[in-house]
């Protein structure tokens, strides 16, 4: 057990050399892989999210964390997959169309694979229509569209027009999040949810996609 | 018109221009294509928006080059176009300014993450900003703002590209923050204090902030500029925090609450402000009869 506290603390302390050591050790141990996820890895980014809420960390931290993140995945992925842990569902992400700011939506995707989802992740400025696209190919039930520029928030609203003149709003939900906007924001869009951290968003995804 | 260092140096208190992004959009550029699109389809648009700031009574009037650093433009995809886009801005500032302003350079940021948190080798991102602001200063401005920076490492890289590309130009230096439980920081960690230092030790001659913040944390931004530098402080805030109204965002601090609150930062000798986000001509009007009204303090020398 306290392999997996030294686990978190090392995440939270962005050492992604010790990250991996660590979760190879813990698989070595024959620690359950979804223990090892749950109570190590995203235990670890639970506490970076809080701290980075309130500003007793930065961005520098953040981005340190999620690539030791990536360090403990990568052995313990297809573990995860062989448990039939890995695919819970699909989720689209996208920055939306004309905002090139992707650091809080790579952070959305990192902890979306962290908790078993195969993300589809489209970039930044990305057009409605690619995001409708890709959820349909890819039969994703969610989309996820980020945004840190006022004027780049209102593109969001063409996803939800755009699903609901196709009639797939009632399969495809979207959740909406970035510095700018607000769960008031969000609701005058017509979005199913907003999401304001990467780390609830994997919660609000669950839902959306009806994942226990 | 006397050197724009001079000026920002002895006063009084220079009144800067307001946002190019959304005027651009009224005029009809399309929602998110880059504002600097506009001085290649749209030049008429971008001299235009010039011209009603300094009619309103900007006495600066800033190029449409905020996100015209060669890597910004590539990131947008008419990375093709950096000469043109740049020096074509300079042209058509000037044309607006009519001689009754100072052009100033704006540089943003690049848009990527600096190594190690982002894949941007530091030596890219200084490149960039010293083509670009060779192309600026070649093409005539009075002095270089770099703007709305959020990583000290890439604002420093900027000062000194400004520096290298353009030794006579003046480089004023902002930086955007946010409030948090301890105090004024950039999303990547960076203090006031800690910025007022390493930008004036990179080169630059005026050190403050745009962006991020209405006028009321700027003032308390400008303060702490103030105690920690010797150098002329410009702020530049948006007009207010957006807010939301029947689903669109829109920025409620008036023309005439704003200009009201700028009466501080004068007091508090700050040598430049302007508009950021959401700032209008009717804003800058406002700003330019209040200054004009209240004149400033004397400011402290630069020198010992």
């Amino acid at each position: 057990m306290t392999l997996l506290g030294d686990l978190a603390e090392a995440l939270i302390g962005g050492d992604h050399r010790r990250v991996e050591a660590l979760t190879l050790e813990a698989i070595d141990a024959s620690l359950p892989p979804r223990a090892i996820l749950d109570d190590g890895l995203l235990a670890g980014m639970k506490v970076v999210g809080e701290r980075f809420r309130v500003r007793d960390i930065f961005l520098p931290e953040v981005l340190m964390a999620a690539r030791a993140m990536h360090a403990g995945m990568d052995p313990l992925a297809p573990l995860l997959a062989a448990e039939g842990v890995a695919s819970v569902g699909k989720v689209v992400l996208g920055t939306v169309r004309g905002d090139l700011h992707d650091i809080g939506k790579n952070l959305v995707g990192i902890m979306l694979r962290g908790a078993g989802f195969e993300v589809v992740d489209l970039g930044f400025d990305v057009a409605p229509e690619a995001l409708v696209r890709a959820a349909v190919e890819h039969g994703a039930p969610v989309i996820g569209m980020s945004a840190l520029l006022t004027t780049t928030m209102p593109a969001m609203r063409e996803v939800v027009d755009r699903l609901r003149d196709e009639k797939l709003d009632g399969t495809i939900r979207t959740v909406v999040g970035g510095a700018p906007l607000s769960a008031e924001y969000a609701r005058s869009l017509g979005a199913d949810a907003y999401a304001p951290d990467a780390y609830s968003a994997v919660d609000v995804v669950k839902r959306l996609a009806g994942v226990p | 018109m006397e050197p724009f260092l001079t000026r920002l140096r002895s006063g009084p208190t220079l009144v800067g221009d307001g946002a190019t992004g959304t005027l651009l959009m009224e005029r009809g550029l399309p929602p998110g294509r880059p504002p600097e699109e506009a001085t290649l389809t749209h030049p008429e648009w971008v001299a235009e928006v010039a011209r009603r700031y300094v009619e309103a009574g900007a006495e600066v009037a800033e190029t449409n080059t905020f996100g015209a650093s060669p890597l910004k433009l590539a990131l947008a995809g008419i990375g093709e176009e950096v000469e043109r886009v740049n020096r074509d801005a300079v042209r058509l500032a000037r044309e607006g300014a009519g001689g009754k302003a100072y052009v100033v350079a704006s540089c943003g940021p690049c848009g990527r993450l600096l190594e190690p948190y982002g894949d941007a080798p530091p030596a890219a991102v200084h490149a960039g900003f010293l083509v670009q602001v060779g192309i600026l200063a070649t093409a005539g401005v009075d002095a270089v703002f770099i703007e709305t920076m959020t990583d000290l490492e890439e604002a420093k890289l900027a000062v000194r590209a400004a520096r290298e590309a353009a030794p006579a130009l003046p480089v004023a230096a902002m930086m955007t923050f946010e409030k948090t439980p301890r105090g004024f920081y950039t999303i990547m960690g960076d203090s006031v204090a800690d910025a007022a230092a390493a930008l004036e030790e990179a080169g630059a001659d005026a050190v403050g902030s745009n962006c991020g913040n209405g006028i009321g944390e700027m003032v308390e931004i400008a303060r702490e500029f103030r105690r920690h530098s010797a150098l002329p402080v410009v702020i530049q805030p948006n007009a207010g925090l957006p807010r939301l109204c029947d689903g669109h965002l829109i920025y409620d601090e008036s023309p005439e609450s704003m200009a009201d609150r700028a009466r501080e930062l004068v007091a508090i000798g700050v040598a430049l402000i302007g508009g950021c986000c959401g700032t209008t001509p009717d804003h800058i009007r406002a700003l330019r009869s209040r200054i004009q009204r209240h004149a400033p303090p004397p400011r402290r020398p630069s020198g010992p």
